[in-house]
């Protein structure tokens, strides 16, 4: 893939992936498997299969799509044999989530212009925590990176931001509380220029999407990025809570209207929940979903890789085969 | 984005005749749509299985009501079993045996505990207490701050160790400072976890044993789905969770979460978060978080939408000129503008309940352009003209087009459209001084 060549990364992310997720895999993923552990195909096998995807949060919508093309194809080719039928599912399910990797675009650093990253979201889905994320897989490659305060509304998400800065070694470019957002970026975007900053993080504000003048003020931001640097920002990162039902794919399509988002991140798969959202999002936006998060710690991220994500999360390879 | 129950039910139900009675069938294929509805609206699944077969089993046989459809009639029986499993009764904060009263906040991170701390604090401040906050939130980066930053808005201490302390201690420390210096209530604000965060959850139930509270408020999201229902047995099952506060309810979310935690914990909600601003906390209606669920429209968020950007004074102003028939473009022009704050037009129009299929066609037709053309034209006119317009004469007219770049056909149009709406105004307002205005605006599910 184009964009690991050029993103390569130094720690193995499947083996990082794999343990975030442990705790994940108690839940619907061995169910599934166990599911098919049967003798024969039946009506209830089907049933179940729905209701295990629903759990999952993958929606209904994508959750008869996917039960309905398992029959289609089990009755067409004649499977018998749920073990195949299983496999059949999971294939469907990495397809459906390769919707959101084939867009991916290539990212292209350039010596002498800030890579701009804006990251925005709804309130508490863990934008903060994934800016030192994001911030400390650019420093792994030895490259430059500026933090932009860009949250003065929050009180203490300056500080928070700051104490992430700090332990990753990434000043933090910041205002008071209370002050325009536009005008810290225009510092930041200024001082990434001057001081020769590779890789430029800047937070936002969580908003509800459905709150139109805070989403207005993005695309104020957004063209204050573009005066210094007409590219930027060349990654616009929505971060989605893996807990979040089906909201998530409305939120999803209200941010992408907004500020053309090129990437999205799950956060928090650490927990029980599956993050079925990702199907909704891939099949019916198609933006790329380009990384993972699974902790609190910096070092908690991976590439989001369909078929890591399918097995982990809903089959747990390598656990009750 | 999602089409309502209200409007599926209609369509399922729209080729049959009016019959008397619902029948096994009919009721079936409406029971699928629920189905499908609470499932989208991310209600547990073992909570909509259940909740469906409670609403067929009344549903059928049921005798459709001379002036309902059948559609009606069926949506007529969730929303009251809705309401039904929501709680019809409010229930109030409980009073300890012995002051202070003890708030735990407990929940996923980013769920909004901190927040709804300070809001809590305000909300009980305006019944006459005297609140303290609790920074018991020692893991993320600058939650203490946070909350200090809070309490310094809004003017209530907050009691506070830095972040080398053990919460259980500060919790228990908080409460001795509390009753020395007669504060009541206690807020205690804890740190985000997961709920199979074993040493994490068992820390909890040790502040909990230490300090005895008179409330454990669990704090969710809206947005949560499917797993809202693990996260709320745990918790429950771990601390014994007294209420629930759901957060985020100004977003569009059906919060079906609420429902699912509800069904399978019992715990009553016990407010709702509106918003980001520290006063954004209110009581919990569950016929209102019925008809959301459903997506029957919420008329109730409108007004509060409406009511953000205008105050009540100005809106009593403005009211007199209507009848009087004084509206002038002035008016008009800052008319348009708070509702373009308010959002964009579609959005608006699909929280208007009852708005079917018809008008999301209608939608299509009023695009945002035009709000653009209409304010461009106001706006080339001068004070004077958008008071007096009718001094607008030929030649103020072709100024006005070339100011706006519009025609002076658009010109001409926008003026007599505005003429007529200003008759209209001045007639209802002569209805109203003769006590002739409709009573009930038409609106119907």
């Amino acid at each position: 893939m184009v964009f690991s060549r050029l993103f390569r990364r130094r720690a193995e992310p499947d083996i990082q992936l794999e343990q975030g997720l442990e705790k994940t895999r108690r839940g619907v993923f061995s169910e599934i498997t166990r599911l098919f552990d049967r003798s024969s195909i039946d009506e209830e096998l089907y049933e179940d299969l729905e209701m295990l995807l629903i759990q999952a949060d993958v929606g209904w919508d994508v959750s008869q799509k996917l039960v309905s093309d398992l029959r289609g194809r089990v009755d067409r080719d004649r499977i018998s044999d749920p073990a195949d039928a299983r496999e059949v599912l999971r294939i469907e399910m990495i397809e459906l989530l390769e919707l959101a990797t084939r867009n991916r675009k290539v990212k292209i650093l350039q010596r002498g212009t800030p890579f701009v990253i804006m990251v925005v979201g709804v309130n508490g889905v863990g934008k903060t925590t994934s800016i030192a994320k994001i911030a400390a897989y650019h420093k792994r490659f030895g490259r430059q990176v500026l933090l932009a305060a860009g949250d003065t509304f929050r009180a203490a998400a300056i500080d928070q931001l700051k104490v992430w800065g700090e332990r990753l070694d990434a000043p933090v470019i910041s205002h008071q509380q209370g002050a325009d957002p536009g005008a810290v970026v225009f510092d930041a975007m200024e001082a990434a220029h001057n001081r020769n900053y590779d890789v430029l993080i800047v937070d936002t504000a969580g908003r509800l999407h459905t709150k139109f003048n805070l989403m207005e003020e993005l695309k104020k931001i957004r063209r204050i990025m573009q005066r210094h640097v007409p590219e930027a920002p060349q990654e616009v990162l929505l971060v989605i809570d893996a807990t979040t039902g089906q909201n998530g794919l409305v939120h999803a399509k209200k941010f992408a209207e907004s500020v053309e988002i090129t990437d999205i991140m799950i956060a928090k798969l650490d927990g029980t929940a599956k993050g079925g959202i990702a199907f909704s999002v891939a099949k019916e936006l198609g933006t790329p979903i380009s990384y993972v998060g699974t902790g609190e710690k910096a070092t908690d991220m991976a590439e989001f890789k369909p078929e890591t994500y399918v097995d982990s999360l809903f089959f747990g390879v390598g656990e009750g085969l | 984005m999602f089409e309502s129950l209200s409007d599926r039910l209609n369509e399922t139900f729209g080729r049959l005749s009016r019959k008397g009675r619902l029948t096994e069938k009919d009721v079936d294929e409406a029971m699928r749509e629920v189905r499908r509805a609470l499932l989208e609206a991310d209600v547990n699944f073992k909570v909509t299985k259940d909740f469906v077969a409670a609403v067929r089993e009344r549903a059928v046989g049921q005798d459709v009501l001379g002036s309902l459809t059948p559609g009606q009639t069926a949506i007529g029986i969730v929303n009251e079993e809705l309401i039904k499993v929501l709680g019809t009764d409010r229930v109030p904060l409980m009073n300890p045996d012995r002051p202070p009263q003890i708030l735990m906040l407990v929940g996923l991170q980013g769920s909004g505990k901190t927040t709804h701390a300070a809001k809590l604090a305000v909300h009980l401040r305006k019944e006459g207490r005297n609140p303290l906050l609790v920074a018991g939130d020692v893991y993320r980066p600058a939650a203490v701050n946070q909350l200090q930053a809070l309490g310094r808005q809004i003017n209530v201490p907050v009691y506070e160790e830095g972040t080398t302390k053990n919460p259980v201690d500060i919790a228990a420390n908080s409460v001795k400072f509390a009753r020395e210096r007669g504060f009541n209530p206690v807020i205690v604000d804890t740190a985000g976890r997961l709920q199979i965060d074993e040493r994490m959850m068992q820390e909890l139930v040790d502040v909990k044993d230490k300090i005895n509270p008179t409330e454990i408020l669990l704090v969710a999201d809206a947005m949560t789905g499917q797993e809202a229902v693990g996260v709320a047995e745990t918790f429950h099952e771990r601390l014994g969770v007294t209420g629930l506060i759901l957060t985020k309810m100004d977003g569009d979310a059906r919060g079906g979460a609420a429902l699912s935690i509800r069904a399978v914990t019992g715990v009553p909600i016990k407010f709702i978060g509106t918003g980001e601003k520290v006063d954004a906390l209110e009581p919990f209606y569950p016929e209102r978080l019925a008809s959301r669920i459903l997506g029957m429209g919420d008329i109730v968020s409108l007004v509060e939408r409406a009511q953000e950007q205008t105050d009540e004074q100005e809106a009593q102003r403005l009211q007199d000129r209507l009848m009087k028939g004084q509206f002038d473009l002035e008016d008009f022009l800052d008319q348009l503008q708070k509702i373009k704050k308010m959002g964009p037009l579609g959005q608006l129009l699909e929280m208007i309940p009852g708005l079917g299929s018809q008008m999301r066609q209608a939608k299509a037709q009023i695009s945002d352009d035009d709000y653009k053309r209409l304010e461009g034209i106001i706006y080339s006119m001068t004070p004077h003209e958008r008071r007096n317009p009718e001094i607008i004469g030929g030649s103020r007219r072709r100024r006005i087009a070339r100011g706006s770049g519009t025609s002076n056909a658009d010109v001409n149009q926008i003026l007599s459209q505005f003429k007529q709406m200003q008759k209209m105004m001045g007639q209802f307002g002569a209805m109203a001084k003769k006590g002739k205005l409709p009573k009930n605006l038409p609106f119907e599910f």
